[in-house]
């Protein structure tokens, strides 16, 4: 007895000590990318220093407001809140159809969105600018370099996932509720809007914040299909690099700005993440 | 949307198309793009290195994930700040992912390389492959082990209690457990894990791109970064489209695979 009691302690200080140290080694690199984004140049290179010393501002002002960075974020807004609400509306009408109506060949359909989703980025990245930059193209316009070209390019990955996280909450609503209001006169739209739509409110909040943080984190395809005028802000940390002589607390500064979403969107919904991260796969 | 870019790949994948002929002048060359594919040798090494990282990444995530998630099973104090705080890597841009590992690993500047020179190690990742390949799998496993655990953790918590309480009154000790009870019921969820971080792992390019853009020399150049260079730099349209047709039937038939087995999987566990 004595000594189970014993064990069960044991168990418990090796618990801690395991999660802390994982805490540790999570929060180590975010840490430390923080610190470098708050020293100048000259401290970096110095005495080497685990903790904080001052807070250099600079490295945050330069970029944002006298580089294109402040415009880079703006587009980025832009272009992920126009995705996400494109994504949800189209999510939203395409579950309702698969959920609601057995079409030939509906398995396939949904199997060929998953598809979508896991294509490597790569065999999407060329035929994209293409089309973009050489195919759709009358006159002077042209997707390339638009924020409604990113917008549609981000559906591409977004859409997919939207419509298997909705489509496990869509078909879990009963039937007889759209059939009760279609009995009443209610056309199909009335009814997705004020049924469908008000019951499955929190999985939206959830597909709508995920698309949302994905489209923010994208990289590849804002590389690809924009130049100047619509580039991303996390694109944007990727010029970082290829600059000689980069300068490291500016890129840290700018790194520690693409997080502030993903840090805010974890606080919200934390609770719920599994679900979202597993494509609804691990539930039923 | 995902239809029309298909279907144009496959058409460009048979013509000969650089940055020097306009739309009009496509040069059809047959199968040729596809010829010079099986024969490339860069292209079949990037594969490999691919398959390598993707075999450390992998495995290391899968163990580590599922401990950590039989660990979150338990009940302690603080349990959910744990978890959130492990689930923080997920939420992070890729590229940010690679600017914050760059940034530990820069000799000079990181603390990675400065600690490991007081113990006597001289850790490089701009001048020893082995160093960068290692960190590129390091930097996998810290942001990609929370997805393991947090997808394990959903598995095991939809399980149900009677067969592990009957085995526990049966004197089972926790290996034969693990052994025999929850591996077995979780083969559902352990292979939707262990795909989708195989696909996710194939196709990774922007977190190595920034960590290491690649090198040295060849080593961290993965599929995903070879297809970028002759896209882009390279500007060889045609055989980057081949390459793109070649990838996408491989993931569609990965795809496959994983939704027949777990499909299957699931019929055989009951659930």
């Amino acid at each position: 007895m004595r000594r189970s009691v014993f064990r069960k302690r044991l168990g418990q200080i090796l618990t801690y000590l395991v999660w802390t140290l994982l805490t540790l080694m999570t929060l180590f690199p975010i840490y430390w990318m923080f610190l470098v984004s708050a020293r100048s140049r000259v401290e970096l290179f110095g005495n080497f220093r685990l903790y904080p010393t001052g807070f250099f501002i600079e490295n945050y002002i330069r970029p944002l407001f006298k580089d294109v960075y402040g415009r880079y974020l703006l587009n980025s807004l832009i272009v992920t809140t126009g995705n996400t609400i494109l994504v949800a509306v189209l999510a939203i009408l395409a579950t309702y159809a698969l959920s609601r109506y057995r079409i030939p060949g509906d398995q396939n359909i949904f199997f060929w969105t998953i598809t979508n989703r896991m294509a490597p980025p790569a065999a999407f990245m060329l035929p994209m600018f293409l089309l973009y930059s050489r195919v759709l193209r009358v006159g002077n316009w042209q997707l390339f370099d638009t924020h409604i070209g990113l917008i549609l390019a981000y559906c591409v990955f977004n859409l997919p996932f939207a419509i298997w996280l909705l489509k496990g909450i869509v078909d879990t609503i009963p039937v007889d509720l759209d059939e009760a209001a279609m009995v009443d006169g209610a056309s199909v739209m009335q009814v997705i809007w004020q049924i469908i739509v008000p019951l499955a409110a929190p999985g939206i909040a959830i597909t709508a914040l995920l698309s949302w943080i994905f489209a923010w984190n994208e990289y590849l395809f804002a590389a690809t299909l924009t130049s100047v005028n619509a580039r991303t802000f996390t694109t944007g940390l990727g010029e970082f690099v290829t600059v000689v002589g980069t300068n490291w607390g500016e890129m840290a500064a700018m790194a520690t700005i693409t997080l502030i979403p993903a840090l805010l969107f974890l606080a919200l919904v934390q609770r719920y993440i599994v679900v979202g991260l597993t494509f609804g796969a691990v539930r039923e | 949307m995902g239809l029309l870019p298909f279907f144009y790949v496959v058409y460009v994948g048979f013509f000969d198309w650089n940055i020097f002929s306009k739309v009009a002048g496509l040069v059809y060359t047959g199968a040729n793009n596809y010829r010079r594919l099986v024969f490339d040798a860069d292209f079949l090494a990037s594969i490999q290195r691919s398959v390598t990282f993707t075999l450390w990444a992998v495995s290391i995530e899968m163990v580590l994930g599922m401990a950590l998630a039989q660990l979150l099973m338990r009940d302690f104090v603080g349990k959910g700040f744990f978890r959130a705080i492990h689930a923080l890597p997920l939420t992070v841009a890729p590229i940010a992912v690679g600017a914050t590992w760059r940034l530990l690993t820069m000799p000079g500047l990181g603390p990675l390389p400065y600690y490991l020179k007081q113990i006597g190690f001289d850790y490089n990742i701009g001048r020893y492959p082995t160093h960068a390949f290692a960190t590129t799998v390091l930097m996998d496993v810290w942001h990609w082990t929370p997805f393991v655990t947090l997808t394990m953790l959903a598995g095991l918590s939809a399980l149900p209690r009677e067969p592990f309480e009957q085995a526990m009154v049966d004197g089972a000790n926790r290996w034969q457990i693990l052994r025999h009870l929850t591996l077995p019921m979780l083969r559902p969820v352990i292979l939707t894990a262990l795909f989708l971080r195989i696909m996710d792992a194939l196709r990774i390019v922007d977190e190595v791109f920034m960590l290491t853009g690649g090198g040295p020399g060849m080593r961290t150049h993965y599929i995903g970064i070879f297809v970028w260079r002759v896209v882009f730099p390279k500007t060889d349209y045609g055989y980057g489209s081949a390459m793109s047709v070649l990838l996408l039937y491989f993931t569609i038939v990965l795809c496959w695979l994983l939704l027949t087995t777990i499909t299957q999987a699931r019929r055989e566990s009951g659930t």
